[in-house]
């Protein structure tokens, strides 16, 4: 990234109805900064930075959140009632009218700490390069008098053995866990089943310290709140859909509404409108958490102070890990990653790619900075050449 | 319970986070199995063939407790030398009637001591002779199904036991506290469970020896003084032939590892919906009245008096013996001053059974047209209960039904849009069912309580006003009974006094509605008479017989103590112990868990400082502890009772089972069960899998229907089972609730999950060329439905004797109408009906099937496909309906049904196709 503070201005020139403070200054990519972005963007007074930690090894997929978030917000059913198949997914993405989205991933993996039983019954080998798990007792080890011996290699077992990393050079292929990976009813045979697990992992929009969104909107519609987070104001938004491509997460987006409905119908409410989670603004404003962390009933969805949510991840992704659970990992909490850390960030057990995030997401405005200064090179050149050619023509 | 019961989820998944090892046994791979510890996948329906082993494995490896066993159990007791197990006689228990299906159980009793016997009781107790015969004079024209009527009557006595659990008729029984005696019950256990081996728990439930040893090690190392283990289930063991079964195995389990009475054990049954547990204790049931007393009956109950004396003998131990107080109560509460000494406190005014009219043997009276109107209030059978054909066309015979629900549900909307409409059975037309729908309040816009599987009364406020007509089910019952009285005002008929002469008078609250808080006083009851007339009882030993006291339901007496609605008591955890007895108030007394005298030793020290829950304070000379003690505050440890002692008396000061007739913990239960002493494995009705233990196939007690409209799939080795090769199994998503009467007309819980679908397995999907997202038909004897398919891992093939066999998971949500957002065909459509004969409750959580890809035929057709697939695996009315399995014939098959039984009057009964006004009829034969 190229920290500047000044060359972000230019795109911020036409805030309808903003004040400009709470805009232009959030295009600076210092990563840390006293105050965090709420400062920047021009409050004086404001609350603690507010967001989500997501941590996604304790969620039960219930969706409540999904249902929460649409019952507060008003968000209207979205799509036609129809089977995705895509595990319990059947939302698909986040978008105008899914703010939160929780995806189900199946995986031919073991689960740190689990043993499943998915493959009982079925010879067994592995598309890992690593061993598999918990199949090392032989059935006739066991014995069938119960003499009480027979299980006594349990605890020799390594449970975790294939999340261990693999050596970078033979990295084997991500398993994204999608059906498309490999057609369920069109794989080989029954040979192929190993162990499994299932994640669960609500996503929302980030509300990133730099955000995208937030840069390229023209209108002001989009703003930085004082508790830190990036809400799109209904009546504003002139429906310019700058921000969908601007977002790294493709979590905003415009929403179209139905047709064959009233116009006073839900579906229709502000169609054409870029939408996204707002992180429940007017239940802040009361000193309320969000809907979704109210609803969730295992606390995967955490809400509270960011410096505090950020710690609290660190402890408890050092504690998964020191029970062996290597897969792991923070996503989008770093303060000097890509879009400088995010007001939510997430918990994840494996890659970012098997839940659909992008890998190492940058601010789609990051390269602006670079970019302004060669487009002014470039355009100083071009009146070079034009002085040069008047000069020349003088002649 | 993740799946089904997310908020509930959130502590187990706290306790997981401390450290609790969380083992989820399940067919399929679900939203619990997805943060357990361990997932054992096993074959729907062989529960007990696994829970048997853990019972093996904990008895050959002594890892029972073995102080709490010998003080708290019947282990040491003494069994009759007439008892025979099912290893002796292939499959069935002494005393079997193969004739009626039934037991004979005076042989599985305790050894008597002197000339009485204890137990169930010799043939000739005349109380026992009652429990077999009442019937006889009752008519069972009335009832059931198409049951012979010996078999009905002899089975009538389990389910109309009440909530009492069986009486012994003497206090005194033999006990060997060695356990060496080979009649203890424990050497009993021993003989029986020793087949209970690995190996067959992977012949029959398809989980390997080192899955059941992990889960055997598991329980059994967090069992013991310093730990206990608990076991949550749901209708995943209840809703099967061998339900009740299933979970006394479970209930076996915790008594060896002395896991009952103490702090973090226990067995947790999940309720289907909020305050399920309410709707048991004060009931909804037929055969039951408020408190588990048992429904009087025609005959044996003319008196007071002889109805009390079969709910207890007043010899026994225990807390029943005062049932009469409890009684008289309750009558009192319902007709006030009209319930009178002299008239037997009205007795007489209640209504009395004359059979089975749990929920099928209703529907079938429907279709024999005995039925004129009746009330459906927040339930959908036409989607939810098993056999919905044949729940629609007895819905289609009634005169009049009342629907009170949120929504426009499919069993209000079956005259217009019932899927037999299409295929030609019911014509709107010619159906004349007037049908009443009165919107209801949900649980926001009324005030009142909620009892949770806790036994916890939690109280609800009103929070919004009920839109438009919608009212509770309060203010509609209170109206209704209303405009009844009025319109019987000034009847001399004796037959209105019952009406006229209730306490139908209750106060407004501050909304101008009846007062629910006042219902809920007149529940917990008043002293009458005396100095504290006008008064609300405190406890339920208060109630007296003679009718000094009211009371509407004894076990909720005290949930008013001091005139405080103490359901209504919301105290912060983090304000008071961690029992956190000021939250809510549970049944009975308080108590948060049960017969916990078991959670101190027999001299009354807690097991382990650990488990400290209530305890012996020699100093004060009482009962004291985190929990309110279940026990007598003031009978010390050493108590022993004078020989003859009977009631509350009887009952020694290490006697924690306190509802029990001997004081213990049953690991074998000598009486009161209709179907075995002890859980022994039995195939589901349907199902593709032999018995691997003996000759009987399924329990020999079930409730049978051979009727036209209730065939049923080969099993085991019965010709034609290569017709339905796969097993199935239902089950709720969390998204939708139960029949979908609450969730598929949501928009936001419909597009979650929007459309019916089947899981499958990678390896059944390539086995019958089903895709991911395609259609599939689901055939079963008695009709066939399509699903989406959803390809899946989650669902695994079991190896079960040598062969795969496959599993097919079936939400049950979604039903054929026209007003939900979602619909779609009904995976309860597939099911027959068979019963389990201690409760009468269907077997729908296993049955068998055939799945082929593609949609379903249409109309008409579909009938002729369901019998053409019939026809080929030979189905006739015996197919998988004869109590006892036949002997093998020469070529080691079962004899294949004749000619004779096709046509239905070797077996009898009448012709299920009646119900479908003979349309039905024409078509199977077509």
């Amino acid at each position: 990234m190229d920290p500047s503070t000044s060359s972000g201005q230019a795109l911020t020139t036409s805030p309808v109805g903003q004040p400009d403070a709470h805009r232009g200054p959030d295009q600076a990519f210092t990563s840390v900064e006293p105050g965090g972005p709420a400062v920047r963007a021009g409050w004086e007074e404001h609350p603690p930075r507010k967001g989500f930690f997501t941590d996604t090894s304790i969620c039960i997929g219930c969706k409540a959140c999904e249902v929460a978030c649409k019952e507060w917000n008003g968000v209207p059913q979205d799509g036609i009632y129809e089977l995705l198949g895509s595990s319990y997914d059947n939302t698909g993405a986040l978008g105008a009218s899914t703010w939160r989205h929780v995806e189900f991933i199946e995986q031919r993996k073991p689960l740190g700490g689990q043993t499943t039983g998915v493959t009982i019954g079925v010879p067994e080998t592995t598309s890992y390069a690593e061993p598999s798990v918990g199949r090392a007792v032989l059935l006739g080890e066991i014995g069938g008098d119960f003499d009480g011996s027979a299980g006594a290699d349990h605890s020799g077992l390594d449970l975790f053995g294939s999340l261990k990393p693999a050596p970078a050079q033979d990295k084997p292929l991500v398993d994204l866990g999608m059906p498309a990976f490999d057609l369920p009813s069109a794989s080989p045979d029954a040979g192929e089943r190993t162990d499994f697990r299932w994640l669960m992992a609500s996503n929302v929009c980030k509300h990133c310290t730099n955000a995208g969104c937030l840069d390229v909107c023209p209108t002001g519609a989009l703003f930085r709140t004082e508790f830190g987070t990036v809400v799109v104001q209904d009546d504003v938004c002139n429906g310019c859909g700058y921000c969908v491509a601007g977002c790294p997460f493709g979590v905003i987006d415009r929403r179209i509404g139905d047709k064959n409905k009233p116009k006073d119908d839900l579906a229709n409410k502000n169609h054409g409108v870029a939408q996204k989670c707002t992180l429940c603004y007017d239940r802040l404003s009361e000193n309320l958490t969000p809907a979704c962390a109210q609803a969730c009933p295992t606390q995967s969805i955490q809400f509270g102070d960011v410096d505090e949510l950020r710690e609290r991840a660190q402890k408890r992704v050092e504690t998964l890990q020191a029970a062996g659970v290597m897969g792991a990992q923070l996503y989008a909490e770093d303060p000097d990653g890509g879009v400088g850390g995010a007001g939510a960030f997430f918990l994840l057990l494996d890659e970012p790619e098997v839940y659909g995030f992008p890998p190492d997401p940058v601010v789609t405005t990051a390269d602006l900075p670079r970019m302004w200064k060669n487009a002014g090179f470039a355009a100083l050149g071009l009146v070079a050449a034009a002085a040069t050619a008047f000069v020349a023509g003088r002649r | 319970m993740a799946e089904c019961h997310p908020v509930g989820f959130q502590w187990v998944m706290e306790a997981k986070a401390r450290g609790a090892k969380v083992i989820h046994i399940d067919p399929r791979f679900t939203r619990t199995s997805a943060v357990a510890d361990t997932h054992v996948p096993i074959r729907a329906g062989s529960d007990i063939a696994f829970l048997g082993a853990i019972i093996n494995y904990i008895l050959s490896t002594e890892k029972y407790f073995h102080d709490y066993v010998v003080a708290y159990t019947n282990a040491a007791t003494l069994v009759s030398e007439d008892f025979v197990d099912v290893d002796d006689l292939d499959g069935v228990f002494s005393g079997y009637d193969p004739e009626t299906g039934t037991y004979d159980t005076s042989s599985w009793s305790y050894e008597g001591v002197g000339e009485h016997s204890a137990g169930g009781g010799p043939a000739s107790d005349p109380a026992k002779d009652d429990e077999g015969g009442e019937e006889k004079g009752g008519g069972s024209g009335a009832t059931g199904g198409s049951e012979s009527e010996e078999s009905e009557s002899d089975r009538s006595a389990g389910y109309e036991m009440g909530g009492h659990g069986a009486s012994l008729d003497h206090s005194e029984v033999r006990r060997d506290e060695t356990l060496q005696h080979p009649r203890t019950v424990f050497q009993v256990l021993k003989r029986h469970f020793a087949r209970y081996t690995p190996e067959m728990v992977q012949e029959t439930c398809g989980i390997s020896p080192e899955q059941l040893l992990e889960v055997c090690e598991a329980v059994t190392a967090n069992s013991g003084r310093d730990k206990t283990t608990a076991w949550v289930y749901s209708v995943g063991w209840t809703h099967h032939t061998v339900g009740v079964q299933m979970i006394r195995t479970s209930a076996i389990i915790q008594l060896l590892l002395g896991n009952m009475g103490r702090p973090g054990g226990g067995i947790m049954a999940l309720r289907g919906h909020a305050s399920i547990q309410g709707s048991t204790d004060i009931p909804t049931l037929f055969n039951l009245l408020p408190g588990y007393l048992p429904m009087p009956k025609v005959g044996p109950h003319d008196s007071l008096d002889e109805y009390v004396a079969e709910i207890a003998s007043p010899d026994q131990k225990g807390f029943w013996v005062n049932a009469k107080s409890y009684t008289v109560s309750l009558l009192k509460a319902w007709w006030g001053d009209a319930a009178t000494e002299e008239n037997d406190f009205a007795f007489g005014y209640m209504p009395r059974l004359t059979g089975d009219h749990g929920t099928y043997a209703t529907v079938m009276s429907m279709l024999r047209d005995e039925i004129d109107g009746y009330f459906l209030l927040g339930q959908n059978p036409a989607v939810g209960s098993a056999h919905g054909k044949m729940q629609r066309m007895g819905l289609s015979h009634l005169k009049w039904l009342v629907v009170r629900d949120l929504n426009l549900i499919e069993s209000a909307t079956f005259w217009s849009d019932a899927p037999e409409i299409e295929t030609g059975e019911l014509k709107t037309d010619e159906i004349d069912t007037e049908v009443f729908f009165f919107p209801a309040a949900s649980h926001v816009e009324k005030g009142g309580t909620f009892t949770q599987t806790q036994r916890m009364l939690q109280w609800h406020h009103k929070a919004v006003d009920p839109p438009g007509d919608a009212q509770s089910e309060l203010e509609f019952f209170y109206l209704l009974g209303q405009k009844i009285r009025q319109r019987l005002a000034g009847s001399t008929d004796d037959r209105d006094r019952p009406i006229l002469d209730l306490t139908w008078d209750y106060p407004l609250d501050e909304d101008g509605e009846i007062s629910a808080e006042a219902v809920l006083a007149e529940i917990n009851g008043f002293h009458l008479s005396g100095d504290k007339a006008g008064q609300p009882l405190n406890t339920f030993n208060e109630m007296k017989p003679d009718g000094s006291t009211s009371g509407g339901c004894w076990i909720y007496t005290g949930v008013f103590a001091d005139g405080v609605n103490q359901a209504m008591r919301r105290k912060p955890g983090r304000e008071q112990s961690w029992v956190a007895p000021e939250w809510g108030w549970a049944w009975p007394m308080n108590r948060r868990t049960l017969y916990n005298r078991a959670s101190a030793d027999p001299e009354g020290k807690p097991w382990s400082e650990k488990k400290a829950y209530v305890w012996w304070d020699e100093e004060a000379k009482k009962w004291t502890g985190h929990d309110v003690p279940d026990f007598e505050v003031g009978k010390a440890p050493s108590y022993r009772p004078e020989e003859g002692a009977s009631g509350p008396d009887g009952l020694a000061g290490d006697d924690p089972f306190i509802m029990q007739a001997d004081g213990k913990g049953w690991l074998y239960a000598p009486a009161g069960l209709l179907d075995g002493p002890m859980p022994t494995h039995y195939e589901p009705q349907e199902s593709p899998v032999s018995n691997p233990m003996y000759r009987q196939q399924a329990n020999p007690t079930r409730e049978v229907f051979p009727r036209k409209d209730n065939y049923q799939n080969p099993s085991g080795d019965e010709p034609g089972v290569e017709l339905y090769p796969y097993v199935f199994t239902t089950y709720r998503l969390t998204e939708h609730h139960t029949a979908g009467g609450m969730s598929r007309f949501q928009p936001y819980l419909s597009e979650l999950q929007p459309e019916f679908f089947c899981e499958v397995s990678p390896e059944l999907a390539r086995e019958r060329g089903l895709e991911n997202l395609g259609w599939a038909t689901i055939i079963s004897a008695r009709t066939a439905i399509e699903a989406r398919v959803l390809v899946t891992e989650r669902v695994t093939p079991l190896r079960i004797a040598g062969r795969t066999v496959h599993q097919i998971g079936l939400p049950y949500h979604w039903g054929q109408g026209d007003q939900a957002l979602v619909s779609g065909d009904s995976a309860n459509d597939l099911f027959g009906v068979t019963l389990d004969a201690n409760v009468h409750i269907q077997e729908t959580k296993v049955a068998s099937c055939d799945i082929q890809p593609g949609r379903r035929p249409r109309g008409p057709a579909l009938l002729e496909y369901v019998a053409a697939h019939r026809a080929r695996a030979g189905v006739t009315l015996a197919t998988g309906n004869e109590h006892r399995t036949p002997p093998e014939d020469a070529e080691g098959k079962h004899r294949r049904v004749t000619r004779d039984d096709l046509d239905g009057d070797v077996i009898g009964g009448p012709d299920g196709a009646t119900g479908a006004k003979g349309s039905m009829n024409k078509q199977e034969r077509s």
